[in-house]
Parts: C-alpha cells; structure tokens; sequence
C-alpha cells in the first residue's frame, strides 16, 4: 500500500460514495451549529419537509452575537435581530432534538472552543460548522472544516458532504521557540511567509518539533488560522498530549471504548515517504513575537520592525498594501513598537482559551493598564471564565482595570455591541484585521495574548521580551 | 435554485487582489433569518458613506455599473469567513458570474449553491477582461457555460475550466440535497460499518 499523510487517512475512513468523477460524499462525525449561519438552513429543511439524520452528532450553541455582558439571559438586552436569532437556534434546537448549550448554560461559548471541552471533538474525525474557523479542531487530528449555510442544511439532511479531495500541504516548524514567542506567532508567521491563498485548495499538516512542543491550547490556535491562509483545513498529528486531554471529558469515549479509540488514533500519522504537494518550513528559532499592520492576515511583520512602504511590494499587492496603510493611518517607516493604540481585546476561538488568559495574566500581574486605553478580556466559553477565576487570573485582569466578560465571539467580528469606533484602534487577539472587521472605520492589530497585554500596559505596541 | 447557461452582461471592474466576505457583506447585515434582501447591502461599507448616501466613486454606485451581472477581480476573491450571505448579496445584486484569477475555497464552493458562476482565469486573461470591463455599458462580456468560453467585447474567446459535477448542477439548477438522498442506501451503509469500527463516534 502506498504510504499515505494524515489527511489521506482520515479522508478515507470516511468516503461514503465516490463518483467516477472523484467527487465524494464525506461523511461527517460532528456538525456544530451556531445562531448567524444556520436559520436559513433549518428553514430549509421545513420548507422540504426533511428532518436532521443524525441530531445526535450535532451540537448548537448561540456564541457570535450574543452580548458579553451582565443580564444576557433576557432577550430584552440583546438587540432585536440578535435576540432573533438565538430564539430562532433555541426553537431549532429543541424541534430537531439536536444537543444545545443555551446563554444561559455555563458550558456555553464559542463554539470551537466548547466542541473540545466537551470531548466532542476527537482525533480522527470529520468535523463541519457554518463558520471558517472550524479548521481550530485539526489541532486534535480531525478534518474539520467551515461550509456554508447550503453545506449546513446537506449536512444536517444527510449527515455528508459533497467534497472533492483537496491537496496536501506540509508546514513544518522546526527547533524551538524563543521565550516570548507563542503559537500565535507561528500562525501568523506562516501566513506571513504563504500569502492569505498560499494554502487553496489544500488540507496542511503542521509538524515538527516546535508544533509538537505546543499544548493542545497553542495547537488549537495554530489550525485556527488555517484558513486565514487560505487552506481548507489544518491538522495536527494525534499525540500523548491529544490524549490526555481528550481523557474524562464528557462525550469522549469510556472503558474499553476508550482504549479501542486511542489504540486506532496511534495509527492517524503521516506514513514515511508520503507524497506533500506543497512545503513550507520555518526554523522555529527564526520566529519573533509578530504583529500585523494591515488589512490582510498576510500583513505580518515582527515587532521589531517598521511600517513597510507600499512600493516595497509587487502586483495586486502595491494598491492593496496602499489602501491598507490609508484605511490604518499609517506612514512607512514608522517603527511598529511606535503605534499608539486605543483598546485591547484579549478573546475569541484564536485566543479564547485557559492557556492564553495565562499568558496574558501573567503579563498584567500587579501592571495597570495604559490610563483613557479600554480594555477587555472575552473568555472563550463560561468553564474558560470560571477556571480563570478559580484561578486568580479574572482578579489580575479586573485590577489591571480590564472589563472581565462573559463568553463568546464580541469584538473578533463585532456582531454584538463590543465594537470599535471608526479610528478607533485596537490590539487584538483574534484573526482578522480586515477593514470594518471590528467595527465600521476600527484599525486592527493581530498579535498573540501576551503581546496584546504588554500594549494594554503601555499604550503602544509593545515588545513582550522586554517585559519579561 | 437558479439555473446558469448562458450570460451577456455588463462587467464591473474590481481590481483588488483579497476583497474579503467582509467586504462583500459586513457582518451587521448577518443577522437576518432569511437569504433575501441582501443585494441593496453588497459591498455596503464602500459603497456608502456614514450617512448612507452612495459614494459615487465606488463602481456599483457608477450608472454604468448598475445593472452589471458579472464582477471582474483580483486574486483570492471571497476570502475570510464561510458566510454564505457573500453570494446571496451578490446574487441578490444581479451579479451571476464572478471573473478572478483565484478564490478562497469555501466562498466557491458557496457560489456554485447560488446560481452564480465562479470563473479561474490566468491573471493576464483577467487582465484583458479587466480592460474590458473599464469600458462600462459599451462592453458587454459573452459567458457560455456549456462551452466553458469566455468572449470579451473585442471578441477575445477564453477557454475555462469547471468541475465537471458541480458543471452539471449549475446548468440544471440541480438541488445536492435531493441528489445526495438518492443514495441513501450508501450512507446507510457506511453508518452500519463506521459504527462497528468505531463505535465511539
């Protein structure tokens, strides 16, 4: 048998037809649901009088409009369209028998981060959701990855999903980090280095001894921005460390179940001598703590370094990177570490979880925030929340003068009242800086968690290295 | 869903390289329970001001461009989120085909649910469909999916290429969910083995 990566593997445990053209019917373990992409399709379904095949492996929760604030659980304080289309989620829930964490459950958040918590996400399984950053759950060796509302009202008819196998794409992060650099920082890298479609029409593998010396936190930032890179999925080879964290968690196997499971997840690796079409490595040396200065994710420069000039650039990129420094009010040349800023928001299914609140705490600890500079931090879901106040972090956050909020998607894509005001400019640890992203006229920074609390300190952005 | 043959069409010219789905509908207009109504809203935050009014530079706003049915663009058109309400707004609008050198995977899959025809085009190809596009109402660019041809107005012929499955659902207006019933018995099937083999599924 030939030998065959990852991918290969997980794709073909679960082909349920295949045409004579290629084209595959996929059949898919989990399908997470949330408020904004899935109404359409549930109507779908009523107006084809058809119901949902398999609503025990589908999981809803509301995470990208709720508000983040005190009193939620009354639709009266959200806005009307959002109150909408939670009620909307909560009547599909309940009709199709689907599993549901409500607002008011503590288990709700966004919902890449609360499929793994709950052990919904394991490794070797096909894992769809109406929202791109599904590619978050390849951190456990899962082919997962976002669709659209029409690809939502498939998947909940038939349980499978029209695909055409994509290529294989190889990043490999060798060596070791340096302190002060994070997984953050090698997304953002390799975005960096590919382009935001150096990986279309690809699934990348991340390997090497940097990615393996991730937790499953830092892993699950990595394949987040997957598909800010342009590729269909990001996957990480199961491990120890995959395991135990999948270990207890309530949908995740039991007894004798478990030990099947586990015994078949050793076997999901890249095989010696399978064929990649594309390679990228990175020397995990050469990263530095990376901030963007522009519109695009690609738009990656090490904080060290200056605003770059627009000529410095070739093609469709010398307009695009001028309209990027117009829209940020930004002038070439300027050092990076120059940039005043205006808020910090520390959340979202980037940087949303336990591990990067740490980061950012211990950053904060005993440091106040920048005076006038607004600041909050978005935990990923309500047990992130309680384990950090169990934890002492939420009381380093609130007495460093942060807003300590309740769970869920805010001012990563700013559907909920946490927006930014135009001008308004902001350091951020979420994964997009388009223009509006966080809010009409708002100028986005990406950076990891620890860089977003050394800027909240200083106003500025900030090298992390020297404040540790 | 709505079939796609055959197009001639006035062309919008967009030449930016990533016009992102936050671009093509910002997500306060992601809060509506139905596909509808989004056309008026497609490239919302370029295509007015503060104040609501038309920014009269922005190409839809131009009269010439009005009525355009096809839009011609940069590299990775469509990239960023899975919001499938990037190719309702723009079918809404009146756009059915779409002329790039490249697109993000999800938004081309989306549009091929949506009646609208995604077409991959070398970048010097798009470049001379770009040119043409500038010459507004005078243009009128000819797409014929069953031959997969592309004719600009100087008669400029370009081949491109299409899946062939997702060829056939376009031109038909084919619903995948009813296709994919028609093979129940193979899901079903692989439900009874994948659920011996793994049963913690």
């Amino acid at each position: 048998m030939s030998p065959k990566t990852l991918y290969d593997k997980i794709w073909d445990a679960h082909v349920a037809h295949e045409a004579e053209d290629g084209t595959c019917l996929l059949y898919i373990d989990r399908h997470l649901v949330h408020e904004v992409t899935s109404p359409q399709a549930f109507e779908g379904l009523r107006m084809a009088g058809r119901g949902v095949h398999a609503p025990d492996k589908t999981i809803a929760v509301p995470d990208h409009n709720v508000p983040t604030t005190a009193g939620r659980n009354d639709p009266k304080n959200m806005t009307e369209d959002s109150a909408i289309q939670v009620a909307a989620l909560d009547t599909n829930a309940k009709e199709f028998g689907i599993h549901y964490y409500p607002v008011s459950d503590v288990r709700q958040g966004i919902v890449h981060i609360v499929g793994p918590e709950q052990g919904w996400t394991l490794p070797g399984m096909t894992v769809v959701c109406g929202d791109s950053h599904t590619a978050t759950h390849g951190a456990f060796g899962a082919l997962a990855h976002g669709i659209g509302t029409s690809e939502v009202e498939h998947v909940l008819a038939t349980q499978t999903l029209i695909q055409k196998k994509s290529k294989n794409m190889k990043v490999e992060i060798t060596g070791k980090l340096r302190p002060g650099v994070t997984a953050k920082d090698i997304t953002l890298s390799v975005i960096g280095a590919t382009g935001t479609a150096g990986g279309n029409g690809h699934v990348i593998e991340y390997c090497g001894e940097a990615i393996r010396d991730l937790s499953m936190e830092g892993r699950m930032t990595v394949c987040n921005m997957a598909i800010e890179g342009g590729a269909r999925a990001g996957i990480i080879a199961p491990d120890e460390k995959t395991f135990e964290y999948c270990k207890g968690r309530p949908h995740a196997p039991k007894g004798a179940q478990w030990e099947a499971a586990v015994a078949w997840w050793k076997t999901l690796f890249t095989d010696e001598g399978a064929h990649f079409d594309k390679v990228v490595t990175l020397k995990g040396e050469d990263i530095a703590p990376v901030v963007t200065w522009g519109t695009s994710p690609e738009d990656v420069l090490p904080i060290t370094a200056s605003v770059p000039a627009a000529d410095s650039f070739t093609g469709g990129k010398v307009g695009a990177a001028q309209r990027s420094l117009d829209y940020m009010a930004l002038t070439p040349g300027t050092p990076l570490t120059d940039i005043t800023i205006d808020t910090v928001f520390i959340g979202s299914c980037t940087n949303g979880r336990i591990e990067d609140l740490r980061a950012a705490a211990a950053i904060l600890k005993g440091k106040k925030k920048k005076d006038g500079l607004r600041a909050m931090v978005v935990p990923g879901s309500g047990l992130v929340r309680a384990q950090a106040e169990e934890e002492g972090l939420a009381q380093i956050f609130i007495d460093a003068g942060f807003e300590w909020r309740l769970a869920g998607c805010s001012m990563c894509l700013a559907m909920n009242p946490d927006q930014l005001a135009p001008g308004e400019r902001c350091a951020a640890t979420s994964n997009r800086n388009f223009e509006g992203r966080q809010g009409r006229g708002g100028r986005t920074h990406l950076m990891s968690p620890a860089m977003a609390a050394a800027a909240a300190i200083t106003g500025k952005l900030t090298d992390v290295r020297e404040m540790m | 869903m709505q079939k796609f043959t055959q197009l001639s069409g006035i062309a919008a010219p967009m030449p930016l390289v990533n016009i992102d789905t936050d671009m093509i509908i910002p997500k306060q207009f992601l809060k509506t329970i139905k596909r509808s109504g989004l056309g008026v809203n497609l490239f919302d935050e370029m295509r007015y001001d503060d104040d609501r009014n038309e920014i009269p530079d922005f190409v839809l706003n131009k009269p010439q461009y009005r009525d355009a049915q096809i839009l011609v663009a940069g590299e990775n058109f469509g990239c960023g989120s899975s919001r499938e309400h990037a190719p309702w707004a723009i079918a809404d609008f009146g756009i059915t085909c779409v002329i790039a050198p490249s697109y993000a995977d999800i938004f081309y899959s989306n549009c091929f649910k949506n009646g609208i025809l995604p077409i991959t085009l070398p970048q010097e190809q798009v470049d001379v469909l770009m040119k043409d596009a500038e010459k507004g109402s005078n243009a009128r660019i000819e797409v014929d999916l069953e031959a997969q041809t592309i004719t600009s107005s100087d008669g400029d012929v370009f081949h491109f290429e299409v899946d062939s499955f997702k060829k056939h659902c376009l031109m038909n207006g084919l619903d995948d969910i009813g296709l994919t019933m028609e093979k129940a018995d193979a899901i079903a099937g692989f439900e009874a083995k994948a659920s011996a083999e793994r049963p913690w599924v």
